[in-house]
Parts: structure tokens; C-alpha cells; sequence
């Protein structure tokens, strides 16, 4: 069984996803996408207990695919991907819930399940060409539901994300074929990528192709403003889908992909792409300082915790990778949380500018207190999930200088000040016509509030079980690769 | 020490209770809930501090520790939940359950009619629990927990009645600039686990004890640490957040923003008092801050009019003190007028609460006046909070602040001199209001004076309680000249002993103390008499609001208008600055370029996009198809 288990998680949603497509009644077909995640997240657990963590591959399948070309279909998890399936699996079932009171068809259900197989591709494929296969595979389903699912200028802008987020993986791509060409055996596995040993010049050619692919990706500043306008007009599922998985593909890219394939490019220009990520942190919240729009303002904040990661990710050190793992999977928590509220928001005040929202504590205290603790958790307080990241994160910055760490740290004072105000707008205050008849949170949306809550918290008292899955990997790769 | 763990849990589980039952129990179950957790962590507490006692008694260290769990770990960095239990932390956890409990007590009745009864236990209980896993941690990080904890709900509580978006403001702003005292403090922690390998107070102070005096890191970790300090405990340049900070309701000011909190900042450095001494510069900037803000706060809280203003000022003012002491090596000193100032604040914001509670929510003192007769028990209790505030012997104050100010005289007469005018103005400022408060006619409104009332029992007798200790808290720490026994230093020993025996020792001959305390007695009692013939004898009443003041009294009214000079500096610039980024740097110049770049794949793209005009669900399907085929033509076919 165990040997299936992986596979068997790819093609649930794919193949739930086929009938899907022709269900035209909502209330089916949310329930079918809903109890298919819920499979996949029960083999998850499966694969959790299973899993040893140590430094290891496991549950790993071969099988040749197009053997002309060297492709094979080759996946398997280690500590370093089985968190990011953990989290896709986690939240999609949470995502699907949110949904369930909206109408939304089969087509749309259909394209999130079909969406969750390319995630999971991406961080399960131990073959380059199937990672690239994964990764534009988890851009067109999310492509059609922001495209057509989306609100105003929703078609211009989702060209764009797409075109963007397009061509930068075309950079990947041709890297990657560049890099199957040096390959003395002829073929695309992760291994044979490690074991290359490029001179300098060629692998910074190779850092810039990947890494402008993943920066675009995460985003990371200058590559980011594709990123606010389509997370503010896509629906919030996929706005969810989009912060809350997508865009750790970016960042899991660069722990697996970046830096073991190029760590002679990552020496001469990681300075550079740590740069990027600490002015993206205080670039992009201080651009969230006098947002009106609040899903806006989410956006450029999500910008900024992932310029943290990204930082933490090029420090590599124990401190800074183990940060950057645990808060991949709690940002994606908390972002699908913060952007459920805005959602639950606008169904009802039919607005997401803070300017006419507020007093909303007093008619929906129970959407307040859940609000409040995402915000905390966002901010990074202790005892919530969002501080142990943070504290790894900013501690392994340290090891690059004082400075960095300053500038990193930043982000504890700025967060506070964007993220108190949003919710200063938006539930404090007097009530006014849009807020006055306002109905608190109930059913379903509760229980996915509830799970969040849940989740933020339970990892902020208790983060070791996560943590342990990916040290020794960890450790294993950092021992691996060295810089300088 | 396993009753160790039930001293924070107990509170925990009254905020857990009735956070979720809030709507549920009645006032009685949420009152016994919310007071009865902190009474039994109280009580837990005398236990725990007996036991200490006990044990100091015989020449022990007293110091004990107890690991809940391993909370985080990375490679060589390993954080546990982990409590430290030693003469410092068993006196501050008698303070927090202690006060806190009276407060408590005092809250059933003052909050009686506030629709958010249930709301207000449950996060006081949870303001308890963070504080004291402040006090208890046995390293950094737990600290941080609670230094953080109590930051929140200090945002919570102070922003209580959130309607009011003023007050949504003031706690915004408090949790905002704590945090960047916060930043101080988290770098201070990377530092120390570089330096030390661990955060545990008792791996990293032993360690520190080992190294020379005007180490850089040291130097460095210690001003990092009197950042963080500078947030939570109101000091120059971060602490404008505590005035405002009296939006909460006025228990919570007593609590938070008077006996606990704040001084938070003050146990910091005593607990890490060996850093400190083995950087005296970083003293020096301690001392200095200290007296500055203790000077500018008293100086601005002599022309206040809100009676919670001039407390909180107040609060501001002797917090400075607090740094003055630990500034010169005055540890104990420093801790003793925490321990004072814990009693004689508590007890008069509480009294100012029971002032306005009388006044059906009044709180300027020009519409207040003769209230003596009316509120006797309120009135005397405020009037022995003032005395022992003033500094005036045999009460509490004056024992705690001469200790600062004869250490003080030691490091440098100049340091004494700004204390002792600094004094001058306690004296003056507290006496004024309480002349303004209880003397006089009474100015208020018909309807008011028709409501005045004596405070029920619930808010008188931690009232009298307080009043008590205000009176002998005193002899905690008698000075030897006075034949006392210091037995507050005895008992602190162990904590500070590293220090002491760096420091040159206490030398000081009686007669010159008994002069600095003579001259410091004898000048509060001038400054009453001078206020009283301002306030009862004059009968002068401060002057409205828009009135002009002359000079120095206009920039004090106007608190030498820092949150303008702030705004102006600091707040706008950056809101400037966040919309040049988003409206020209962002959208025109990144974005512009991005555009630019994109076009050609923009006409392309809207070629293709002619071919996406079909029915939706046949794309998915044949997507889904495709991909199965693919894959099936690797797994079967080959």
C-alpha cells in the first residue's frame, strides 16, 4: 500500500476531476471535490505516519515516460516536500469548505482538484522535466478560475499574471534543458542535477533562469506587481489557492532546485537575491501602510512575509531553512485565513474598502476574535504559528549580519502597524449603514474559521512535530551544499 | 514545583472559561471565575515564595527551575518552556497575583454596568497569565512570550471600548511602539545566543559575569535590552504611548499602566543586571534617560487636568526613577520602588477610579473639588497614596526613592540634583491633585453632584488594603542608617551578587545620608504646603483648555507637543512616503517597465486568447485527458 500511497494522491483529484467537469448542479459537486480532498488528506496522514524523518527519499516511484528524451515519472518525498504536501492537502480541503456557500459548478471544482494534482506534482517530482510539467500544470487551472471567475478587468490582468509567471518558467525551462544537455547519462533526474559541476560563469546563468522563474513566482520585489492586482480581482478561492500554496512553489523551487543545482551561481549573486528579499519585506509594507482596499493590502503584506522567507532561504542555515519550512506552511494558514475573512466580509458589506467598513466587532464578535487571532498570528505574536517562523527566520538572517537582521526585523514593527489598522477599519469604530446589519460568522464558514484558529495556535505552543519532519533533511542538504 | 505550573495555567483557565462562556454566565460566575483563578494563583504563590524564603533563610540561593517542555529547536538553538523561580521572580509573583487580585476584586464592582463584563475578566485573567510567564521564564524567549503577551492585552484593553475610535487609536499605538522596543529586544536575543550558545538566564549571566567590563557585545546586547525597555516601561523616546494609554478603563491602568506591565522593563535589566554593569556605558545612558524622562514627565504632568492624565505622568515620571536607580547600581534600590510604586500607584488609580466612578465618569479635576466629605474612605486612602508617592516619611515612597537618589549622589551630584528637583515636582504635582480633587467647592454639574456616592465595599477595601501597604511597605528595605535591616537586599542577594561585587559597594557616611533624606523630606513637605496654599487657599483653578498659558506652562500643558513633533517626523513622512511607493514607484516605474517589456507577449496573447471562447468544462476535460493520456503512455505503453 505505502508504495501507491503517493501516486494514488495525484490521481485522486485528477481523476475526481473528470466527472466533475460535467456536474452541473453546485451542491454535488462541491460535495464530491469536498469528500475527494478529504481522501487525499486521509492518505496524506497515511504517508505521514509512514514517513520516517530522517534525511531519506521515500515512497519513491519510477517509471520511464518518454524514454527517447530521458524523461522519467519520478516522484518521491523527503522532509523538505512532505510539509508542502502536507499543506496543499491541508488547505485544499479548507479552501473547497469555504466555497460552500457560494454556487460555484462542477468546472470549478473540477479546475481546484485538477489544480491540487499539478501542486503536488511540483513538490513531489524528482525528474526536472516533471517538475516543469507540474509547474505549468498548476498555472492553467488557476488561470481559469481567476480568469473567468474573477471580478473587474479580470481578463487583462490574469493575462498578465499569466504571461508573466509564463515567461519566467520559459526561462526555467530552457535551463533545465540546458542542464539535461550536461548530463552524462541523459537524463533529467534531481540527482543528476546535484552531481553536475558547472563552472561559475555557466552557473550563474543558471541561478539568474531559475531564480527570476521563482521570484516572479513567490513574488519577490521587482517582480511582484503582477501579484496585487490579480490577487484582488481573482475569486478568494483562488486568491487562496494562489498565496496560500502557489506561491510556495516558488520557494520550494529554490531549496530543491536553486541552490544544490547552482551553489557557485548562489555565491556569486545569493547577495544580491538576499538584498532583494529584505527591501522587498519593507518595500512592500510600507506600500501596505495606506492601502484602502483590504485585499490589497493582504497582497503587498503577503509580499513582504515571503521576502522574509526568501531571505531565510538564501541565509542557509539550519535556523533560517527550519524557519523558512515551518513558515511556508504557516503562512499559507494564515493568509487563506485572513482572506476568508475579507471574503466573509464582502458577501455581506459588499465592500472590501476599509474607508466604508468598521464598527464590525460590535453585530459579528465571533468574525472579530477570528480575525484578531489570524492578525496575531500574521504579526507574529508568540504563542501563535506566525512567531516561531519568524524567530527562526530572523535568527538564521543574524548569521548574514546584524544589519540584514535589523532590516528583516523590521517587518515585526511594520506588520503591526499595516495589520492593526486593517483591523482597526474594519472592526472597530462605530457601525455604520454598510456594517450596521452585519450577521456574524455561522455553519461552515465557522468551522473553517474554527480550523484556522485551531491550527495558528496549536503550532504556536507546539511547532516540534513539524519541525522534526524536515531536519534531517535539512541538516542533510545544508551539510550538502556549501557556500563560500 | 509542580504547583508552579497551576500559578499561570489557573488564570489561563479563567480567560479560556469565560472568553467562551461571555455570554453564557452570569456577573457572579464571571466574577468568582475571573477572581477566584487569581486568588488561587495567589495563594499558590505565597506557597512558592515561603519556600524561597524558607530557603534564603538558610543561605541558599533559592533558585529553582522546572522545564515544561522543549518548545522550539533548530541545529544547536533549543528553547524550552521553562520556569525560574528565585527571589526576584517570587517577589514579583506575589505582586502580579496580589494587586492583581484586588484589582480584580475591584473590577466586579466598577464594571458592573459595562456591557463588556464577561469580556473585561477574561482578558485581565489573560494579562495575568502573560505576565506571569514574563516573570517566570527561566530565559529570554518565555520572557519574550509574556513581554509580548502583555503587550496585547494591553492593546486589548486599553482599545476595551473600541467604539470609540480614539481609543481603537491609543491602543494601537501603544502596541505599535512597544513593538519597536520588541525588535530591541529580539536582536538582542540573536546576539545573546551567538555569543553564549544558549538563552537560559543561568547559562548566559554566569557566563557573562566571566567577561571584562566595556565588552562590546555586551555593550551592544545591553543597549539593545534598554531599548526593549524604553517601549514597555514608557521611557524617553518611546513613551508617549502610556498617556494615551488611559483610554482603558481605570482598572486596567492601575494594573497594567501603573503596577505591572511597565515595570517590566525595570525586572529585564535586574535580571540581566550583570550585562548591564559590566557595560557602564550603557549604565550611563540608563541613569540619563531615566532622569530625563522622570523630569520631563513630572515637569508636564504639573499642568494636567484629566486625573488620570497626571497619574499616568506620574507612572511615566517614576518609571524614570526606576532607570535612574538602575542607571547608578542601585538594583535593589530600583526593585524596592517597583515594590513601592506598585502599591501607592495601584492604590491611586484605583482611588482615582472610584473618584470618577463617583463623578458618573468625570475625570476633570476642574469640574471636581470638595469631595472629601463625600468620599472619606476614597479621599483618605488617595490622600496616604499621595503622601507616600511625595516621598515623605515614615511611607513607603520615601524609603524606595531615597535609596535611588543617596546611589544616585554617589555616582554624581548632578544625577542627584535632577532627582532631587524631579521630587520637587512629585511633591507638588500629586498634592495639587489631590487639593484640586477633594479640597474646595465642588465644581461639577448639579446632576453629578446629586449622584456623588462613597465606592461600594468590592472597591473600597482593595483600596484600604493598598493603603496599608503604601503605609509600611517601607520596612520591606530599611536603610541601615536608620537602624533598619535591608532585608529586601538580603533577600535579593543571590540575584545581584555578580554586580555587587563589580561595583565599588554602597559607601555613603550617615551623616550625609541622613542630610539627602532630611532635604528631600523636608523639600516635599514645602512643595505641599505650596500647593495647598495654591489649590485650598487661593482656591485657583486651572484654566480651560484653549486659554493661553505663559511660556514653560504652555509647552507643559502641551506635553512640549512630542506626539506633534512625532507626527510630523516620523508618521508622515512615511505615509508620504508609502504613497510615492505605491502610486509612482509601484505602479508607474516597476510596473511601467514590466508593461513595457510585456507588450510584445501581450499582443501574442490576445491572439490566443480568441481560441478561449468555448464551453468551459469541454477545455477542463480534455486538460484532464490529455494528462492521463500522457501519463498513461509512460506507465502502460513503454
Amino acid at each position: 500500500m505505502d508504495n501507491f500511497v503517493l501516486l494514488l494522491l495525484l490521481l485522486v483529484p485528477l481523476i475526481v476531476a473528470i466527472p466533475l467537469t460535467m456536474v452541473k448542479q453546485s451542491n454535488p459537486a462541491k460535495w464530491l471535490a469536498f469528500i475527494a480532498s478529504i481522501v487525499v488528506l486521509g492518505l496524506t496522514i497515511q504517508l505521514l505516519i509512514a514517513f520516517v524523518p530522517d534525511a531519506s527519499i521515500q515512497f519513491e516511484e519510477k517509471f520511464s515516460w518518454i524514454p527517447a528524451l530521458g524523461i522519467q515519472f519520478h516522484i518521491g518525498v523527503d522532509g523538505i516536500s512532505l510539509p508542502l504536501v502536507l499543506l496543499t492537502n491541508a488547505l485544499i480541503p479548507l479552501i473547497l469548505l469555504s466555497t460552500f456557500r457560494k454556487t460555484y459548478k462542477g468546472n470549478f471544482y473540477a479546475l481546484v482538484l485538477f489544480m491540487q494534482t499539478g501542486l503536488l506534482l511540483v513538490f513531489t517530482a524528482l525528474d526536472a522535466f516533471l517538475f516543469y510539467v507540474g509547474w505549468e500544470l498548476a498555472l492553467i487551472p488557476i488561470y481559469f478560475i481567476c480568469g473567468l471567475w474573477g471580478g473587474q478587468n479580470k481578463a487583462r490582468i490574469t493575462l498578465k499574471f499569466f504571461i508573466y509567471t509564463f515567461s519566467g518558467s520559459l526561462l526555467m525551462l530552457i535551463a533545465i534543458i540546458y542542464l539535461y544537455t550536461q548530463v552524462p547519462t541523459a537524463d533529467y533526474e534531481w540527482r543528476s542535477f546535484y552531481e553536475l559541476a558547472l563552472d561559475g560563469k555557466t552557473q550563474g546563468y543558471i541561478f539568474w533562469a531559475f531564480f527570476i522563474a521563482f521570484a516572479i513566482k513567490m513574488p519577490l520585489f521587482p517582480f511582484h506587481t503582477w501579484q496585487p492586482d490579480t490577487y484582488v480581482v481573482a475569486p478568494t478561492t483562488g486568491t487562496m489557492l494562489l498565496s496560500g500554496i502557489m506561491l510556495k512553489m516558488g520557494v520550494y523551487g529554490l531549496i530543491r532546485w536553486l541552490l544544490p543545482i547552482a551553489p557557485l551561481g548562489v555565491n556569486q549573486y545569493g547577495g544580491i537575491a538576499l538584498t532583494l528579499a529584505i527591501i522587498g519585506i519593507i518595500y512592500a509594507s510600507i506600500v501596505a501602510f495606506k492601502q484602502q482596499d483590504i485585499k490589497r493590502l493582504v497582497a503587498y503584506s503577503s509580499i513582504a512575509h515571503v521576502g522574509l522567507i526568501a531571505a531565510g532561504v538564501f541565509v542557509w542555515n539550519i535556523q533560517s531553512l527550519q524557519g523558512a519550512m515551518l513558515q511556508m506552511i504557516n503562512h499559507g494558514i494564515n493568509v487563506i485565513g485572513l482572506f476568508f475573512v475579507i471574503e466573509l466580509i464582502y458577501r455581506q458589506a459588499e465592500t472590501q474598502d476599509m474607508q466604508s467598513l468598521g464598527g464590525i466587532a460590535k453585530p459579528a464578535p465571533k468574525l472579530a476574535i477570528a480575525f484578531l487571532i489570524i492578525v496575531l498570528g500574521a504579526i507574529g505574536l508568540p504563542l501563535t504559528n506566525g512567531f516561531i517562523g519568524e524567530f527562526l527566520l530572523l535568527i538564521g538572517v543574524y548569521q548574514a549580519g546584524i544589519w540584514p537582521a535589523v532590516f528583516a526585523g523590521l517587518t515585526i514593527i511594520l506588520g503591526a502597524v499595516y495589520m492593526l489598522r486593517m483591523y482597526q477599519g474594519v472592526m472597530l469604530g462605530e457601525i455604520n449603514q454598510k456594517t450596521a446589519d452585519f450577521k456574524d460568522v455561522s455553519g461552515v464558514d465557522l468551522l473553517v474559521l474554527g480550523v484556522i484558529l485551531v491550527l495558528i495556535i496549536a503550532i504556536g505552543i507546539y511547532p516540534k512535530p513539524l519541525l522534526h519532519i524536515s531536519e534531517a533533511a535539512v541538516t542533510q542538504l545544508i551539510e550538502q551544499v556549501k557556500f563560500n | 514545583m509542580t504547583g508552579l505550573i497551576w500559578i499561570v495555567l489557573l488564570p489561563l483557565i479563567g480567560f479560556v472559561v469565560n472568553g467562551l462562556g461571555r455570554n453564557v454566565w452570569s456577573k457572579t460566575v464571571v466574577s468568582l471565575v475571573g477572581c477566584g483563578t487569581v486568588l488561587a494563583s495567589f495563594l499558590l504563590s505565597c506557597n512558592v515564595f515561603s519556600m524561597v524564603y524558607a530557603a534564603r533563610k538558610v543561605g541558599e540561593q533559592a533558585s529553582f527551575s522546572h522545564t515544561v517542555f522543549e518548545w522550539i529547536s533548530a541545529g544547536s538553538l533549543h528553547v524550552n518552556l521553562s520556569f525560574l523561580v528565585d527571589p526576584l521572580s517570587a517577589v514579583m509573583l506575589l505582586i502580579i497575583t496580589g494587586i492583581g487580585f484586588l484589582i480584580h476584586l475591584y473590577s466586579t464592582a466598577y464594571m458592573k454596568h459595562d456591557k463588556g463584563f464577561a469580556k473585561f475578566f477574561a482578558y485581565l485573567n489573560l494579562f495575568i497569565f502573560f505576565m506571569l510567564l514574563l516573570v517566570l521564564g527561566s530565559n529570554y524567549v518565555v520572557m519574550f512570550i509574556g513581554w509580548e503577551g502583555v503587550g496585547l492585552c494591553s492593546y486589548l484593553l486599553i482599545g476595551f471600548w473600541y467604539h470609540r475610535i480614539d481609543y481603537a487609536a491609543a491602543a494601537k499605538k501603544a502596541f505599535v511602539m512597544n513593538r519597536i522596543g520588541d525588535l530591541g529586544f529580539l536582536l538582542a536575543i540573536f546576539l545573546l545566543f551567538y555569543n553564549f550558545g544558549s538563552l537560559e538566564f543561568s547559562a548566559v549571566l554566569p557566563k557573562a559575569a566571566t567577561m571584562v567590563q566595556g565588552d562590546t557585545t555586551l555593550l551592544l546586547i545591553s543597549l539593545l535590552l534598554f531599548v526593549a525597555a524604553t517601549g514597555k516601561s514608557a521611557q524617553i523616546p518611546l513613551f508617549t504611548w502610556l498617556p494615551d494609554a488611559m483610554a482603558g478603563p481605570t482598572p486596567v491602568s492601575a494594573l497594567i499602566h501603573a503596577a505591572t506591565m511597565v515595570t517590566a522593563g525595570i525586572y529585564l535589566i535586574a535580571r540581566s543586571n550583570i550585562l548591564f554593569t559590566l557595560s557602564p556605558v550603557t549604565m550611563e545612558v540608563v541613569a540619563i534617560i531615566g532622569l530625563a524622562t522622570a523630569l520631563l514627565a513630572a515637569f508636564i504632568a504639573v499642568t494636567q487636568n484629566d486625573i488620570k492624565k497626571v497619574l499616568a505622568y506620574s507612572t511615566v515620571s517614576q518609571l524614570g526613577y526606576m532607570f535612574l536607580g538602575l542607571g547608578v547600581g542601585a538594583f535593589t534600590g530600583a526593585f524596592f520602588h517597583v515594590i513601592t510604586h506598585a502599591f501607592f500607584k495601584a492604590l491611586l488609580f484605583l482611588g482615582a477610579g472610584s473618584v470618577i466612578h463617583a463623578m458618573s465618569n468625570e475625570q476633570d479635576m476642574r469640574a471636581m473639588g470638595g469631595l472629601k466629605k463625600k468620599l472619606p474612605v476614597t479621599f483618605l486612602t488617595m490622600f496616604i497614596g499621595t503622601v507616600a508617592i511625595a516621598g515623605i516619611p515614615p511611607l513607603a515612597g520615601f524609603f524606595s526613592k531615597d535609596e535611588i537618589l543617596a546611589h544616585a549622589f554617589i555616582q554624581s551630584k548632578a544625577l542627584w540634583i535632577g532627582g532631587f528637583i524631579g521630587a520637587l515636582f512629585t511633591a507638588f504635582y500629586m498634592f495639587r491633585m489631590l487639593f484640586l480633587t477633594f479640597y474646595g467647592k465642588f465644581r461639577g454639574t448639579f446632576e453629578q453632584e446629586k449622584h456623588v456616592h462613597e465606592s461600594p465595599m468590592a472597591m473600597t477595601v482593595p483600596l484600604m488594603i493598598l493603603a496599608i501597604l503604601s503605609v509600611i511597605g517601607g520596612g520591606l528595605n530599611l536603610p541601615e542608617a536608620l537602624g533598619g535591616s535591608t532585608a529586601l537586599a538580603q533577600f535579593l542577594a543571590p540575584v545581584f551578587a555578580d554586580s555587587v561585587a563589580l561595583s565599588e559597594g554602597f559607601h555613603l557616611a550617615h551623616t550625609t545620608e541622613f542630610l539627602l533624606m532630611g532635604v528631600s523630606a523636608l523639600a516635599a513637605i514645602v512643595m505641599a504646603i505650596y500647593a495647598y496654599v495654591l489649590y485650598v487657599r487661593k482656591a485657583i483653578v486651572p484654566g480651560a483648555d484653549h486659554e493661553k498659558r505663559k511660556g514653560l506652562a504652555q509647552l507643559s500643558y502641551h506635553k512640549f507637543y512630542i506626539d506633534e513633533w512625532y507626527h510630523a517626523m516620523i508618521t508622515k513622512p512615511l505615509n508620504n512616503l508609502s504613497t510615492f511607493c505605491f502610486k509612482i514607484l509601484d505602479k508607474k516605474v516597476i510596473d511601467g517597465l514590466v508593461n513595457y517589456i510585456g507588450n510584445g507577449a501581450t499582443r501574442a496573447g490576445n491572439v490566443i486568447r480568441l481560441l478561449q471562447q468555448g464551453n468551459i468544462g469541454f477545455y477542463i476535460f480534455c486538460m484532464v485527458i490529455g494528462i492521463i493520456a500522457l501519463l498513461a503512455y509512460g506507465l502502460y505503453i513503454v
